[in-house]
């Protein structure tokens, strides 16, 4: 189970993650270790067994659509890497 | 006399309450205690001490004007640092998150300061919960008590060194692989985890969120019985927290006799060290002894459980770990355009074994590997599930050891990522089954190290695990030793 460097590469496009060459590498290796390992998986018969996504069945749980926590936008602004006004501001998108 | 910290927290509670000591007495011995440890131990990232001060006050206020204070009152607690708290850094142990200072509590915060518990600090962790020696922490490192050339385990190993080193009376950890029963296994303590949704998970940073669980680290069963109470319940804020109340647990020094215990053929494994297997077994004969009837079972689809927790957790944790984007809280690294931003911001603020999961789990998840791997983990929980139930339909609990070896040397599982995935062999399961398990020390090593037992219960059957626990701990005298200094 070999995962090349360009694979690494574009996984860590799509997780937005920027390597450097010697990080692509050592994760190149690491997955392909941690991949071989798992493989063995790929053994076990899962014929008509139903995929688990959570362990207990919770009903979905509702309740009224109303607004109960208080406004809190200058707490959680004060945690902004860069504000302007009530926005958090970031690099210009449209040109 | 025993010193203040060192009291069991209900003990330290009752005193408090029939104020023979004050709240702000037993803060001060906590904070003398951290004070004195922390520069070789390396429990905390944060100590709150003013913050725990004024909460030891008003508990003494409330004493004082004859108001009920709460079933926690004055005891000294410290939580992981992945649990938010309003206006004390949170950092999960990443220098994303570093100078992050949450606008609220998590659910379990509130709560425990809602029951009386002081907060001395925020604890030590694997970044973003995701290691099992601690070592993953970006912000500091902390040993073990018992030996400080051996990790605490982790992911929670800050808040079971506190713990274990009587800095505080209880800490929090969460446990999405056995990041609360591996530490407390490692460094002699007791340490809960709760049923999938019996605690909420409101202000906890998530990893991954099918498995992570919140739940308590304390000195023994008891006292674990006591913080569990105060934080599980249902949660409005947490969709994921389950509508059933908490029995009542005021029947943990009940009889296990004709309690029927499996002992399943897969944890007692080659290789593993020798003092484990002789403590673990010898554990189920003082069970035997108070009249538990013991009997093999198998969990046949155990051997999978490590591909199928690590593929399934680092996809979750993939897209978990998407919000750290440099844009509304945490790090920022300035770039031109955003998405250089963001790509700048996460390489600068992600550690290598963060980094390492996202790219495992982003990779699983993408087109062409998600049926082959993703889904296949998934259809794999299913059968370690079928196991379990199979187990417990003959069985009221399961009795099995922690890890297959005692707390292990820093730096000796860095190197191998799967050499350290392999830790949590006997914990991962119950969290890809949602089961309530709890650990406690049940015997020491040729070194003298901690070797700790895990008792697994039925969904929502934590009143059966500790149980078990209180009996057992009731016949032995492990959970009585203290690490040394």
């Amino acid at each position: 189970m070999a995962i090349t460097h360009d694979e690494v590469r574009r996984v860590a496009a799509l997780a937005r993650l920027r390597l450097a060459p010697e990080a692509v590498a050592r994760l190149a290796a690491d997955l392909s270790h941690i991949l071989d390992a798992f493989t063995r998986l790929q053994a076990v018969d899962t014929a008509g067994i139903p995929p688990t996504a959570h362990a207990e069945e919770l009903a979905l749980s509702l309740r009224p659509d109303e607004v109960t926590n208080p406004p809190a936008d200058e707490a959680l602004l004060a945690g902004a890497p860069d504000r302007r006004g009530r926005c958090f501001r970031v690099p210009r998108i449209i040109e | 006399m025993t010193a203040l910290n060192e009291l069991s927290l209900r003990e330290t509670v009752a005193r408090v309450r029939r104020r023979e000591v004050s709240a702000t007495e037993v803060t001060r011995a906590a904070l003398a205690r951290i004070a004195a440890v922390e520069p070789a131990l390396g429990a905390f990232l944060t100590v709150c001490e003013p913050q725990a001060l004024a909460a030891a006050a008003a508990v003494d206020r409330a004493l004082a004007a004859g108001e009920d204070p709460g079933p926690l009152a004055g005891a000294a607690v410290a939580l992981k640092d992945n649990i938010c708290t309003a206006g004390i850094r949170t950092t999960a142990g990443s220098r994303m998150l570093e100078r992050f200072v949450p606008a609220y509590d998590a659910t379990v915060a509130a709560r425990l300061r809602a029951a009386g518990a002081v907060l001395v600090g925020k604890c030590n962790l694997d970044e973003f919960a995701m290691g099992s020696s601690t070592e993953n922490s970006a912000l500091g490192v902390t040993r073990n008590p018992w030996d400080p050339e051996r990790v605490p385990g982790g992911s929670s190993g800050g808040s079971a060194a506190a713990v274990a080193a009587c800095e505080c009376h209880a800490a929090l950890g969460t446990d999405t692989g056995g990041s609360i029963r591996l530490p407390a296994g490692f460094c002699g303590v007791v340490g809960l985890k709760p049923t999938y949704g019996r605690v909420s998970r409101f202000g906890v940073i998530a990893y991954a969120s099918s498995l992570d669980q919140v739940g308590p680290i304390a000195r023994d069963v008891a006292d674990a019985a006591l913080v569990l109470a105060a934080i599980a319940g249902p949660d409005p804020r947490d969709a994921t927290s389950a509508p059933h109340p908490l029995p009542p647990l005021d029947g943990l020094d009940g009889p296990v006799r004709g309690l029927r215990l499996g002992l399943p053929r897969e944890y007692f494994v080659e290789g593993m060290q020798p003092a484990v297997e002789t403590a673990v077994r010898a554990a189920v004969r003082v069970l035997e002894g108070l009249g538990a009837v013991v009997e093999p079972v198998s969990l046949p689809h155990t051997e999978h459980a490590v591909a199928t927790y690590y593929l399934v957790a680092t996809a979750e944790a993939s897209s978990n770990l998407a919000r750290y984007d440099g844009v509304r809280y945490g790090l920022r690294v300035p770039a031109a355009s955003l998405g250089e931003m963001y790509e700048a911001t996460r390489a600068a603020g992600f550690g290598a074994e963060v980094t390492r999961r996202i790219m495992l789990g982003t990779y699983v998840l993408s087109k062409g590997y998600y049926d082959a791997w993703y889904l296949k983990a998934q259809q794999v929980r299913t059968l370690i599930r079928r196991d379990f139930e199979a187990a417990f339909a003959r069985c009221d609990a399961l009795v099995t050891p922690v890890a297959p070896t005692t707390a292990f040397r820093r730096g000796e599982r860095l190197a191998d990522p799967l050499t350290m995935y392999l830790s949590d062999i006997f914990t991962i399961s119950v969290n890809l089954a949602g089961l309530p398990a709890l650990v406690l020390p049940c015997g020491v090593d040729e070194a003298g190290l901690p070797i700790g037992l895990q008792i697994v219960g039925r969904p929502f059957d934590e009143p059966t695990v500790l149980r078990t626990a209180a009996a057992y701990e009731g016949a032995t005298d492990w959970h009585a030793r203290r690490p040394p200094g």
